[in-house]
């Protein structure tokens, strides 16, 4: 059966507003009925929003040596002995309070995460776009360099390009641009998942009708691939931007575990759990375990929303 | 056939090609070599001896040709950092490397499998729902923070297992096993559960949809309908035909778990490449960066030939189309 052919769902009040519409479309019926979609979509907001807010939420700024008192230094949480109220997870070597490093980790965490979402997103659909509707040669050339990258893990490529920044770049600017670098070894990790989709999705729009009209009206290359292609190409990319940026949070800490990531002075979740390793061995696990559970709530909720976003778009795939 | 595995022959050669370009490059603009081999004392004219004598003012195409040359010997120079052939610190730590990758793989697979399958043919059994949960919680799990709980409570806590290192090592030849001693083998245990978690939640996911496919298709309708046991359709019509695309995807695998050891090593200070290289990249030590980075290539171009000509081995439909 064609789609032509179905029926439309009867409807007694058409919505006309865009908020109307939302709200009827299949995309909120199947979210409104998922209580661990629901779950994650507050954990994230939450998440997203603390971070955001962290010198508003935060109980104090950890990075302000002013309100940093070294008697306060490896306090356990609050709940056990010796534990300080106002430190609810405890506090580090410095006497930060983990709670409040947390947020602002969180912050570092998802700017990392976000920008590089965006820069690979850029890169990724404009290489798609282009190879999909030039084809021929370029689409060849552009394809066989996606696919020999594919074949090697992100985060080796993060890594790598991450090693080469920093060759380049005199050692006393580590430091400063070393989250610019960062973005950019992560976005260059992971172009490729966009540019394969979007070229898939172009090679089958530009032989439309539509595409065909703009051409025979003498419209640019360009503006029929942003303005007119792009629009239509676009819901895949958004599933694979939700899935990647679970992805790009976690090599994010992975390369600041490994200490050529953010540097300490403002550390991400990633920097603080490498800090915390340290001492794990003498017994203030708090430092390590409550960024690291920070992270995995985060990453988790994440993942369940582009799992579903993904499902709810294409139910074929489920 | 043969055909097919000239052309992917020749392309494995344009990738070692390609990644030999820039690691070649790295060499060539990412800081100075000279700087790196001598001290401040040095003369402006004994640093321009020494150019002359490694050949650095050589045109570029003769001084890649040189690199190519001494790469496929082995010999990628002395490295800047720890003062040794690169060629003998990868050689001491590749056998750690590779030990570790493949107890994983074989970890990963020995459960991953099973578990896939178990939950492709029970879907509604309260295992399989626990399965899936849980992979889906170990998708988003990073390696390393696996790698830190793993040792807060067997190592802290509980103080079953050492924490770091291989424990004692034999030497056989030029090879150096840890599985041969009690400390070796518990010093591999909670590396080995670290790498392997993470392959396993791919594998357990990758089984379970490719098994729910077989079982759909009308082969299996058919072989129910002769009246097989159930057993013999499961096991001797849908897992044979699941495991073609899954022995694809091991091959690949197999490469990322030498990818993701690099986080493992760190975590518990295993002496393998790994750990080498994460140390060369804070330091900015080119030629172990460069070596590591060409060993790795020609392991991933070795794996995905022979994934491909797997293909043809086990699917007898791609022999008959060439």
């Amino acid at each position: 059966m064609s789609d032509a052919a179905r029926p439309s769902p009867a409807r007694e009040t058409e919505p006309k507003t865009a908020i109307g519409r939302f709200f009827d479309s299949d995309l909120w019926w199947s979210f409104s009925h998922s209580p661990l979609v629901i779950i994650a979509a507050i954990v994230t907001v939450v998440m997203i929003f603390s971070a955001v807010f962290a010198p508003l939420v935060a109980p104090c700024n950890p990075f302000d040596l002013a309100q940093l008192d070294l008697m306060d230094s490896l306090k356990p949480p609050a709940w056990l002995e010796g534990g300080d109220p106002r430190y609810i997870f405890g506090t580090d070597d410095q006497g930060r309070d983990i709670f409040s490093t947390i947020l602002y980790g969180a912050r570092i965490s998802l700017l990392v995460g976000f920008l590089s979402v965006i820069l690979a997103m850029l890169i990724g659909v404009t290489v798609g776009l282009i190879a999909g509707y030039t084809g021929g040669l370029t689409d060849t050339i552009l394809m066989r360099i996606a696919d020999v990258q594919l074949t090697f893990p992100a985060i080796l490529i993060a890594l790598l390009v991450d090693g080469v920044m920093r060759g380049l770049l005199p050692p006393e600017m580590h430091e400063e641009v070393a989250i610019y670098v960062l973005v950019l070894a992560i976005a260059l990790s992971s172009w490729v998942q966009y540019a394969r989709t979007v070229r898939s999705s172009a090679l089958v729009e530009r032989t439309k009708e539509y595409v065909q009209a703009a051409q025979v009206i003498g419209l640019p290359a360009p503006l029929i691939l942003f303005r007119h292609i792009l629009p239509n190409v676009m819901g895949p990319v958004l599933v694979i931007a939700t899935i990647q940026l679970a992805l790009a949070i976690i090599i994010e800490a992975t390369l600041s575990f490994l200490g050529v990531g953010v540097p300490p002075t403002s550390p991400s979740l990633g920097t603080l759990i490498r800090i915390g390793n340290d001492y794990l061995f003498s017994g203030e696990w708090w430092i390590t375990v409550f960024p690291g559970l920070a992270l995995i709530i985060l990453v988790l909720a994440v993942n369940l929303l582009g799992d579903w976003l993904r499902d709810a778009l294409n139910p074929k795939l489920r | 056939m043969l055909f097919f595995i000239a052309r992917r022959l020749a392309q494995s050669v344009l990738v070692m090609l390609t990644v030999a370009m820039i690691a070649f490059a790295l060499f060539q603009y990412v800081g100075d070599p000279i700087n790196n081999m001598v001290d401040q004392d040095t003369s402006l004219a004994d640093r321009e001896r020494l150019r002359q004598e490694l050949g650095l003012n050589d045109p570029v195409p003769v001084q890649f040709w040189r690199f190519v040359k001494n790469a496929a010997h082995g010999d990628f120079g002395v490295s800047y950092r720890l003062r040794k052939p690169v060629s003998e610190l990868i050689a001491e730590r590749f056998p750690a490397t590779m030990e570790l990758s493949l107890i994983s793989a074989l970890l990963a697979l020995g459960v991953g499998i099973p578990m896939g399958v178990y939950t492709a043919l029970h879907r509604e059994r309260l295992p399989s729902k626990l399965f899936m949960t849980l992979s889906l919680i170990g998708v988003s799990l990073p390696t390393f923070l696996i790698g830190i709980f793993l040792i807060l409570f067997f190592g802290v806590q509980l103080r079953w297992l050492p924490t770091f290192g291989r424990g004692d090592v034999v030497h056989i030849g030029w090879w150096s096993t840890g599985l041969l001693t009690k400390t070796g083998l518990q010093s591999l245990i909670m590396p080995a559960i670290t790498l392997a978690i993470f392959q396993m939640t791919l594998i357990v996911r990758l089984v379970r949809a490719e098994m729910l496919e077989v079982m759909r298709t009308d082969y299996i309708k058919f072989a129910r309908a002769r009246g097989l046991k159930t057993r013999a359709i499961h096991f001797g019509h849908a897992l044979k035909n699941t495991l073609v695309p899954v022995i694809t995807i091991i091959g690949l695998q197999v490469g990322s778990i030498i990818a993701f050891a690099i986080i493992t090593e760190s975590v518990f200070q295993w002496p393998g490449m790994g750990l080498l290289f994460v140390q060369a990249i804070s330091e900015v030590d080119i030629p172990v960066m460069a070596a590591y980075l060409m060993l790795i290539a020609l392991i991933f171009v070795v794996i995905n030939l022979i994934v491909d000509i797997l293909y043809f081995v086990i699917d007898p439909r791609l022999r008959v189309q060439s």
